[in-house]
């Protein structure tokens, strides 16, 4: 393998790592296949159908739902896939989107003076500020104290959270009733964009639109900014080597506990700007609930980091796959199929890609068949 | 003094699941696997046995059932590891990826497993806790002692401390161990004398497997009427314990004990009369847990003992 033709193998590379995580994606949708022939095989086939189709059944609105749920994802996947690319594990996420969250709804309702855009654009940048803040605790502690970053990320999340739900009491965002937040303003929401006219359905001459927002656009663009910083800054460059190796990396002359220290900033900021995006909703859309259990969200960042391979451009892929595969769940319930299908599925096809080096070995050799055949018949 | 028998009896219910699914990380680490799915095979291991006891309660009650139900844990616990050894050792596999994996379906499993197989698709499994040893029969009555270890308690409490000494016997002071340990810092050096990396890594994870699941178990009957396919983040917080405690017996308890006293505090300070006359609101005290042992961890972390080929697939090919 080592000895085949260099250039060509590092063309291959990228495709042979979309190929393998398709080949885990095929794998994961038989393994699911697998489960719904067990649990009701007379609608299997169907059952599948709506899986593969996913957002798509709900028409044009199941695709702006399928993008809506997928803009938290994409900005918390890339947190943990940029922490992954500088290597370090990422698992506060959930922490830092929570806190995040807080002091951007705090923001949007006692801030009500801040004119026209800026009422949601600078309570977006307070969550980004403070997500980034929550992260530089384990940041500092891992650069300068040698704490394992896991664990300190499991003891900001439970901080985190306790820490809102106190904070949420005794502030006046507090809806006593339903034990939630408030309702932000609603200037303070996230706009459409101009999205609602293309995601909607219509009954009768009633028209919906789905819940997307530009909060998809910013997840997009944020997506691209990272990828920019580490692939074409010397900034990210140094941040990836210290991910490699950081002891050489301070030989070379680079600041690594900075480095260290700005990694973990960076991914905090994405997750905090994950909870802006998803809590500056509309009257109808999500509040934080009062209650002692860590925010999911955080945690759905990891398997969207690892099936988009940490790139930050897959992960805008992978963050709308794995939204597309939930809504599919959504749907699903109709032939009476539990949406707990979904999350097996996500896990077995999760678990496949874990396989990629074979499946890249599989691949690599196949290609290279094919190429010297091609060669033969020049 | 009751308050001190309260607190030392609560913090056992808080702390023995913790150190159980902590020294089963510490196998598969010291192999040389890292193990973040402890979350998932707890549930897998909870999930099984509680519904063991959902249906065997009608015939059995009482230990003998609690005993039947922590084989059934253990086995399972073990079963389901098993898909991240083959994944971690047979295809070099990410380990965290693997990992991730098992955590996302171990829940969805357990709830899936639960409607299909309960009544009217309900998804919490519920169960009579008859297990509660009010006092043990003659050590409960020696005085001091006697309130502080041998009532109001499990049999799992003991089985927990059986664990810790066996795992630091086995670990130190058997061939195995030190094979074990060997695989986890340098497996090519292993490999050179003959020891079949595999096979102990295999091991290892399977262990943790096992007090992964029996874990789950212990967790749930104390504290809970029904199981619902969460452990709350213990996984999480085993994992934690395993890196506070240095990756050592000792020091797993120790962490263990310190997590879970500041835990009991945290849960029960409305009944202790110092402690809620303090203007501190509850959502604080909860927080008290986590942030002691991050203060904790910034005094002693500074030279971390982590089993250096942890986390590195063993490649045969490339030694």
């Amino acid at each position: 393998m080592r000895r085949g033709n260099k250039r060509s193998l590092t063309e291959l590379t990228g495709l042979n790592s979309f190929l393998s995580s398709v080949i885990a994606i095929l794998v994961g949708l038989a393994f699911g296949f697998i489960i719904l022939l067990i649990s009701n095989p007379s609608q299997a086939l169907k059952g599948i159908l709506v899986i593969v189709k996913g957002g798509f059944n709900g028409g044009a609105k199941g695709v702006g739902q399928m993008l809506y749920y997928a803009t938290p994802l994409i900005l918390t996947g890339l947190s943990v896939g940029f922490a992954f690319k500088t290597g370090l594990f990422n698992i506060g996420a959930s922490g830092q989107l929570i806190v995040g969250a807080f002091s951007a709804i705090w923001t949007a309702v006692n801030w009500k003076w801040l004119p026209g855009p800026l009422h949601w654009i600078v309570p977006m940048f307070v969550a980004i500020l403070v997500g980034g803040l929550w992260a530089t605790i384990p940041g500092l502690f891992k650069a300068y104290l040698g704490v394992n970053e896991v664990i300190s990320c499991i003891m900001m999340n439970y901080i985190g959270m306790y820490g809102v739900n106190h904070l949420i009491k005794v502030t006046n965002i507090y809806d006593q009733l339903k034990n939630q937040t408030v309702s932000v303003p609603a200037t303070a929401a996230l706009p459409y964009g101009g999205l609602n006219k293309v995601f909607y359905e219509k009954i009768g001459n009633l028209v919906r639109p789905s819940s997307v927002n530009i909060g998809i656009i910013i997840a997009v663009i944020a997506a691209i900014v990272i990828y920019l910083l580490l692939n074409k800054t010397t900034f990210g460059y140094e941040l990836k080597a210290c991910g490699h190796n950081r002891d050489a990396s301070r030989y070379a002359g680079i600041n690594e506990k900075r480095s260290i220290l700005m990694s973990m900033v960076i991914a905090g900021m994405l997750s905090g700007l994950a909870g802006a995006v998803m809590y500056l909703a509309k009257s109808d859309g999500l509040h934080i609930d009062v209650v002692d259990v860590l925010a999911p969200q955080g945690f759905n960042g990891i398997p969207v980091a690892l099936l988009g391979l940490s790139n930050p451009l897959g992960i805008i892929f992978s963050g709308i796959f794995v939204a597309h595969l939930e809504q599919g769940g959504y749907y699903l319930q109709k032939l009476n199929y539990m949406p707990e299908i979904i999350d097996i599925i996500i896990g077995a096809i999760i678990y496949f890609s874990a396989f990629a080096l074979i499946f890249k070995n599989a691949v690599q050799a196949l290609m290279r068949r094919l190429f010297r055949r091609q060669d033969k018949e020049d | 003094m009751d308050t001190v028998y309260f607190l030392i009896q609560q913090m056992m219910l808080f702390s023995i699941p913790l150190l159980i699914v902590a020294l089963g990380g510490m196998f598969s680490e010291r192999s040389g696997v890292v193990n973040i799915a402890l979350e998932g095979i707890m549930v897998m291991g909870a999930f099984c046995s509680i519904f063991f006891i959902n249906r065997m309660q009608n015939v059995l009650s009482g230990n003998l059932l609690l005993i039947l139900a922590i084989l059934v844990a253990a086995v399972s616990g073990m079963v389901f590891s098993l898909l991240h050894a083959y994944a971690a050792i047979n295809m070099r596999a990410d380990q965290t990826i693997s990992g991730t994996a098992l955590n996302m379906i171990a829940p969805a499993f357990a709830i899936y497993m639960a409607r299909s197989l309960q009544a009217n698709g309900v998804q919490q499994i519920p169960f009579n806790n008859t297990f509660r040893i009010k006092s043990v029969p003659l050590l409960g009555d020696i005085p001091v002692i006697g309130p502080l270890f041998f009532q109001n308690t499990y049999i799992t409490t003991y089985l927990g401390v059986i664990i810790l000494l066996i795992s630091a016997f086995v670990l130190y002071r058997t061939k195995f161990g030190l094979r074990l340990r060997a695989c986890g810092e340098h497996p090519q050096a292993a490999d050179s004398v003959g020891v079949n990396v595999y096979r102990i890594r295999y091991a290892g994870v399977a262990i943790s497997g096992a007090l992964g699941g029996l874990g789950g178990l212990v967790f749930v009957v104390p504290t809970s009427t029904n199981f619902n396919a969460t452990v709350a983040g213990y996984g999480f917080l085993a994992l934690a314990v395993l890196i506070f405690g240095q990756w050592k017996p000792m020091r797993i308890l120790f962490a263990a004990f310190f997590f879970g006293l500041m835990k009991t505090i945290a849960a029960s300070y409305s009944g202790l009369s110092f402690l809620k006359n303090l203007p501190i609101p509850s959502n604080v005290y909860k927080m008290i847990p986590y942030i002691a042992t991050l203060i904790v961890l910034a005094f002693t972390s500074k030279n971390s003992q982590a089993p250096r080929a942890s986390g590195v697939p063993y490649d045969k090919g490339s030694r």
